[in-house]
């Protein structure tokens, strides 16, 4: 007689892609450490989809021979899973709300500390050191830009653009409030804009890993945007509460614009200072 | 809590008129949330829900992440993320387009499938690519319920004619046909009696 899928232990997978993502997200949390179990399964497996095309495989199975016996395989994986598109003064609103509300509050500490959780290819660090810098705040102030793959981390230090992508920034720039000339935020080559020296000099790049890491100081204000998309709930759950200890008291916390606190129990724990902007401020 | 069905709509030129009259005949008390991927423009905000709401005379709020896939709930895919469901959430990304589209139709459809199987229904009305079709398909591979608007009525049959060459779908109509099939797919009784 045939096994009726009813008949069936309860555990058995009839979804061959589903078991094979499992397997692979078991084998390297396994064999590297790297736990992207709790990531969200519908963007992990798009993402995933994509190694498999950068990588020339058929089969996630497939690649998890392949990153289990090489090493730069798996940073390979952890760069295109921690890749997000991005641009300088993305969500120009947003920067002018950081920009006029934001940067006057922080002026009154005599040293102010910004962490840019999540920093991938690092637009949101440049736009945030332009802005210190056109505060006078640049001596006294630091920016902490972390991110899980180093790949990024690297590319991110070395402050170099798409020349081609600067009108968009530009308009960026404007739009949140700019006043000065962009193009003297950076030098050119032929087809790179790369970011001046002194707007990188106070900003740190480390490796942290927002699923494993501890919290490793207090922050004025955090940048964690479109971040926790990519994260499961019990995740999202955790890094909150890491960002909530990482931040001083009445320190900012910006998310994402399609972000929020909403249905989480965070919501308590802080104040909206703009909601439409995902802006929020932490209780004492 | 989280609604018993789900939809899944997609369209783009001609939408601002297609998806009203889809939502129309979808009834408040029925026990279902929907989600509607409609290509825009990356700028475009939130003044594109409201429109679309207004014509159908249902509240409709353009989806944040997480946003809980709600009985009555009806969620527009915001400008420039993609939208996917989770569980019974909603979930965004901002990974590369897909076939140039972002939002894309194919993942809002594809991840509504895995996550709901047989309780969800796609709708794929006209548009000017065949983003959704390959969705779609997902859907009837996994056992939804599947519905293409009338490339004949169509403001543009891109969309629908790729639909019908990968899927035999539960329903061919007008969006107004289509959206009274989805009431009855999703159960027209009222959860309570206080309706009448």
């Amino acid at each position: 007689m045939a096994l009726r899928l009813n008949d069936a232990p309860s555990d058995l997978v009839d979804d061959v892609e589903e078991l094979e993502l499992e397997l692979l997200l078991d084998a390297i949390v396994r064999r590297w450490g790297y736990d992207f179990r709790d990531y969200s399964r519908p963007s992990m497996r798009r993402r995933v989809q994509r190694v498999l095309e950068r990588e020339q495989l058929r089969t996630v199975s497939g690649l998890q021979g392949r990153i289990l016996r090489s090493e730069e395989a798996m940073r390979r994986f952890i760069a295109t899973i921690s890749v997000s598109v991005s641009a300088m003064f993305r969500d120009p609103r947003f920067f002018a709300a950081l920009r006029e509300e934001v940067i006057p509050v922080l002026r009154t500490h005599p040293f102010v500390r910004v962490w840019v959780a999540g920093c991938a290819t690092g637009e949101e660090v440049y736009s945030m050191a332009i802005l210190l810098h056109e505060a006078g705040l640049s001596a006294r102030a630091r920016i902490y830009a972390t991110d899980l793959s180093d790949e990024l981390l690297e590319r991110a230090s070395r402050g170099v653009f798409p020349l081609k992508r600067m009108q968009e920034y530009t308009r960026n720039y404007l739009a949140a409030g700019g006043r000065a000339d962009f193009s003297s935020y950076y030098r050119t080559d032929a087809e790179h804009a790369i970011i001046r020296h002194p707007l990188r000099q106070n900003v740190v790049f480390s490796q942290h890993n927002l699923v494993s890491d501890g919290s490793f100081n207090e922050f004025h204000l955090v940048l964690c945007r479109n971040v926790l998309i990519y994260f499961g709930e019990a995740l999202r759950d955790r890094v909150y509460e890491l960002l909530f200890s990482s931040m001083v008291r009445h320190g900012y916390l910006a998310l994402g614009l399609k972000e929020n606190l909403r249905h989480t129990r965070w919501n308590s724990r802080f104040d909206a200072l703009d909601e439409e902007l995902s802006l929020y401020r932490r209780r004492a | 809590m989280s609604a018993a069905r789900l939809l899944v709509a997609g369209a783009s030129l001609g939408g601002l008129d297609a998806v009203p009259e889809l939502l129309g005949p979808l009834s408040v008390d029925l026990d279902l949330a929907v989600v509607v991927c409609q290509h825009r423009h990356a700028d475009s905000g939130a003044p594109l829900a409201r429109l679309i709401g207004e014509r159908a005379g249902r509240s409709v709020l353009e989806a944040f992440d997480a946003t809980p896939l709600g009985r009555g709930a009806i969620l527009l895919a915001p400008a420039n993320y993609h939208t996917l469901v989770e569980g019974e959430h909603v979930r965004l990304s901002l990974d590369a387009t897909e076939r140039f589209a972002r939002p894309s139709i194919d993942a809002l459809f594809g991840s509504a499938a895995r996550a709901w199987g047989g309780r969800v229904a796609a709708a794929l009305l006209t548009s000017s690519s065949d983003d959704g079709a390959r969705g779609l398909a997902e859907v009837q591979r996994r056992g939804g319920a599947t519905y293409v608007q009338d490339p004949a009525l169509a403001e543009a049959r891109e969309a629908p004619e790729a639909a019908l060459a990968r899927v035999t779908p539960t329903a061919v109509g007008s969006p107004a046909e289509l959206g009274a099939a989805i009431a009855a797919w999703a159960g027209a009784l009222p959860a309570g009696r206080t309706h009448g």
